[in-house]
């Protein structure tokens, strides 16, 4: 009986692919193992081995084709003496490509497809009429380090698979290549030692950047981020500072479980001597990320895996910074303002689209750093239009939309004519199976209901 | 009183010897007058004295040249004496004066010099070991020639960021001597009731690091070694674990019960292995001091000593504005 090899999923969040290269042919006989393809992903190149044995009765995807969906039929095995066209029946192909739109259905979280480019709306960081560029968030950050490393040889990067492996998530691919096993250090697992080298080695007066493979793991390494980086240079009187970045994904990927989706932008953000970065767009990521290593204090640096492989456009200018402590008025409005930061923007603007339609008028703040954090930019627009919803990824309990909420009781009372609301993840550690995950995160649908609820709608 | 062995003659210099005995002498007068303020209440909070163990900074010291770095615990006056760090500086940091080296805003055990080269003074139990191979990583990747020293108990030695240190230490044959400073108690716990390692340096023979057990309380034994580690690290030979048996006579801070030691035990060590009374009889009996030289050091001492309890004393305490700054820079 015929059977459909389809385009698997290579990681958490793979949607869709490059099927590089086909290592077999039709006619082929395969065993189960072998290899049959190379699909390239957004983070490798990956080999794809069979399953069953049979021969190769069909190949549907031609080798070079991109942007191929999870769950696509690429290939048709057959057993002997079988023909592949009129193996291969129509009903389990359509359920197949039934299959991806299911799965995104699944997974709201304002991920489009293919990459949409956002353009800002409102308070651009770079003069009018410069030239613009399209990349990715993983692009903006690799550019960002490696424009730095040009300028400013104490800066290294430091992690685990940094270098020869080009990084986890690829944000350090090709950095080896360019700065050397110096200046690009792989460690061993092993986050509480290389994270505290890090600290003694800024102490001493270099600058590094460490990548966590993701903040969970910094977990292990918290101390050093804490008692060691955030506090030594008031311990020691203005002495001793520690210039250091450490940076890596945060928050939730997708379908990973409770030990590797977790939120960490409230906890770092309650901590004096830390500075706390939280980019959404590509050009934030690059601008922030450049600012962070040129920042004489220690800096942690939240990405997103799920947007890495987001595009936006990024001005191309020889040395473009984004100072910290400076929001970014994405959207401008006059009924609602909508505080976010991070993948947490995805949903604050698609609520705010779907919102225009419903004839409610939102203003959509980015945050982009929540230590410092730009009050006044908050508060003008409260003050503007006299409700305000958060929105973030993380747990209720001692949110940023918590802090925010108090700081507008405190300064902006009078201009309230609702009270405010956070929007967050659900107080749940994250669970694995799709429809419980789907619903422990924040959606665009409780943004709009969280703003329609303080609209009075 | 039980005798101390005689020492073995010396071929050590007079002056040498006699820098020694000031050395490790100003760490106890001095320890001895921060007991003192603490029991007054001009000190507050924890109060970790390092009498007892005076020839292993004293002996480190002597080896180091300029450039090399340190890295303690809270145990981390003598380290700061021993180093250069002016004594004024560190009693008025004790006391929280504005004439401290952290401005009165570290206290005991969160000190610091740049211009020494002294990277503190860290509160975490083994925190300062990765944080003193970053030191040596820093020194590697610079190209220079310097060795840095990280100091840590017996208590530290069951950290597991040790290992974690140990390991990439190894890996990148960083320029850095671990001197474990083992005086016999992690706080209360004895080292037999935390281990059954029977030594704390052959765990570095796990990663392939030399290292060696040495007399603590023998300054010029521990400089003998010092600078069999220092040349390893200079050859680009690192690192090296330097495992110093010592002992502290006073407790583990100044709200020590010693429930965990007879008073017998203590009074052993002071009279049989004292650091300081060892080198004052290689002064005496090589004909390099008699009674009246030693007393004028004494005195000398002390007078250095008082100054800077009068200073910690009449500093001023930090402006309220203080409270405020050196969070970010």
């Amino acid at each position: 009986m015929a059977t459909q090899i389809l385009m698997p999923a290579l990681s958490p969040t793979m949607e869709e692919g490059t099927l590089a290269k086909w290592l077999v042919k039709e006619g082929d006989t395969v065993k189960s193992g072998q290899i049959m393809a190379e699909i390239e992903t957004d983070k490798a190149t990956m080999e794809f081995e069979a399953v069953d044995e049979g021969i190769v009765g069909k190949i549907l995807i031609a080798e070079g084709t991109a942007n191929v969906k999870v769950n696509t039929p690429i290939a048709v095995l057959v057993e002997e003496g079988e023909d592949a066209d009129s193996a291969a029946p129509a009903a389990p192909a359509a359920a197949a490509t039934q299959a991806p739109e299911k799965a995104a259905e699944n997974f709201p979280r304002g991920e489009a497809s293919a990459p949409v480019a956002v353009v800002s709306k409102a308070s651009p960081d770079w003069p009018e009429g410069t030239p613009m560029k399209t990349m990715t968030v993983r692009e903006a950050l690799r550019e960002a380090m490696a424009e730095e490393m040009r300028d400013n040889p104490l800066v290294y990067l430091m992690g685990e698979e940094v270098g020869e492996y080009q990084g986890a998530y690829k944000i350090s691919q090709g950095l080896l290549d360019e700065f050397g096993p110096k200046r690009v250090v792989d460690t061993p697992i092993t986050e509480h030692g290389f994270a505290g080298i890090a600290v003694g080695s800024a102490m001493a007066g270099l600058n590094p950047i460490v990548e966590f493979m993701t903040f969970n793991f910094a977990m292990q390494a918290i101390d050093h981020l804490l008692n060691s980086a955030a506090k030594t240079l008031y311990m020691s009187g203005g002495q001793m500072g520690c210039p250091i970045v450490f940076r890596g994904p945060n928050g939730a990927a997708a379908r990973v479980g409770a030990q590797h989706s977790q939120d960490y932008a409230a906890w770092y953000a309650m901590v004096p001597g830390l500075k706390v970065v939280m980019p959404y767009s590509a050009s934030d990521a690059k601008g922030l990320l450049k600012q962070a290593i040129r920042d004489p204090n220690p800096v942690i640096f939240l990405e997103n895996e799920i947007m890495y492989g987001k595009s936006f456009e990024v001005p191309d200018l020889p040395d473009f910074t984004i100072p910290f402590g400076k929001a970014r008025v994405w959207r401008e409005g006059t009924d609602v303002t909508i505080v976010s930061f991070g993948i947490g923007m995805t949903y604050a603007l698609e609520a705010a689209d779907k919102l225009a339609e419903d004839g409610i008028s939102a203003e959509v703040i980015d945050l982009r750093t929540l230590r410092p954090i730009d009050y006044d930019t908050v508060l003008a627009s409260v003050q503007k239009t006299n409700r305000c919803v958060t929105v973030e990824e993380g747990w209720p309990v001692g949110s940023i939309g918590n802090h925010l909420s108090a700081t507008i009781m405190e300064r902006a009372f009078d201009y309230l004519d609702a009270p405010v609301i956070n929007c967050t993840g659900k107080d749940v550690p994250m669970p694995y199976a799709a429809n419980l995950e789907k619903h422990a995160l924040i959606t665009t649908a409780e943004v709009i209901e969280a703003v329609k609820s303080v609209c009075y709608r | 009183m039980a005798a101390r062995k005689t020492p073995a003659k010396s071929n050590t210099s007079k002056e040498e010897l006699l820098g020694y005995y000031r050395d490790m002498l100003l760490i106890r007068r001095f320890e001895e007058k921060a007991g003192q303020l603490y029991g007054m209440g001009l000190i507050g909070g924890f109060c970790h004295l390092y009498i007892g163990q005076e020839a292993v900074v004293v002996g480190i010291e002597a080896a180091t040249k300029e450039g090399d770095k340190r890295i303690t615990s809270y145990r981390d006056h003598g380290h700061m004496l021993a180093c250069g760090m002016d004594a004024k500086g560190v009693m008025a940091e004790l006391t929280g004066r504005e004439g401290g080296y952290s401005k009165g805003k570290g206290g005991s055990m969160h000190m610091f010099s740049k211009e020494k080269h002294f990277y503190g003074g860290h509160g975490i139990v083994g925190a300062q070991v990765p944080l003193g191979a970053g030191l040596a990583f820093a020194d590697k990747y610079l190209g220079n020639d310097n060795v840095s020293f990280t100091y840590f108990g017996d208590g530290a030695a069951n950290q597991g960021q040790v290992y974690e240190t140990y390991n990439m230490a190894q890996l990148w044959n960083l320029p850095i001597v671990f001197v474990i400073e083992n005086n016999g108690y992690a706080m209360g716990t004895s080292v037999k009731r935390s281990t059954k390692s029977p030594s704390l340096w052959e765990r570095g023979a796990a990663y392939g690091i030399k290292g060696e057990a040495v007399d603590g309380m023998d300054v010029l034994a521990v400089k003998a070694a010092a600078e069999k580690a220092i040349a390893a690290c200079r050859a680009g030979d690192g690192p090296y674990i330097l495992e110093m048996t010592t002992y502290r006579y006073r407790g583990h801070s100044m709200s020590d019960p010693a429930k965990y030691r007879t008073r017998e035990e203590v009074q052993k060590m002071r009279d049989e292995k004292d650091a300081i009374e060892h080198v004052r009889d290689l002064l005496v009996e090589g004909g390099h001091a008699n009674d009246d030289d030693l007393k004028a050091i004494d005195k000398e001492i002390k007078a250095i000593v008082n100054e800077s309890a009068e200073f910690a004393k009449t500093s001023p305490e930090p402006a309220l504005s203080e409270l405020w700054t050196d969070i970010y820079a």
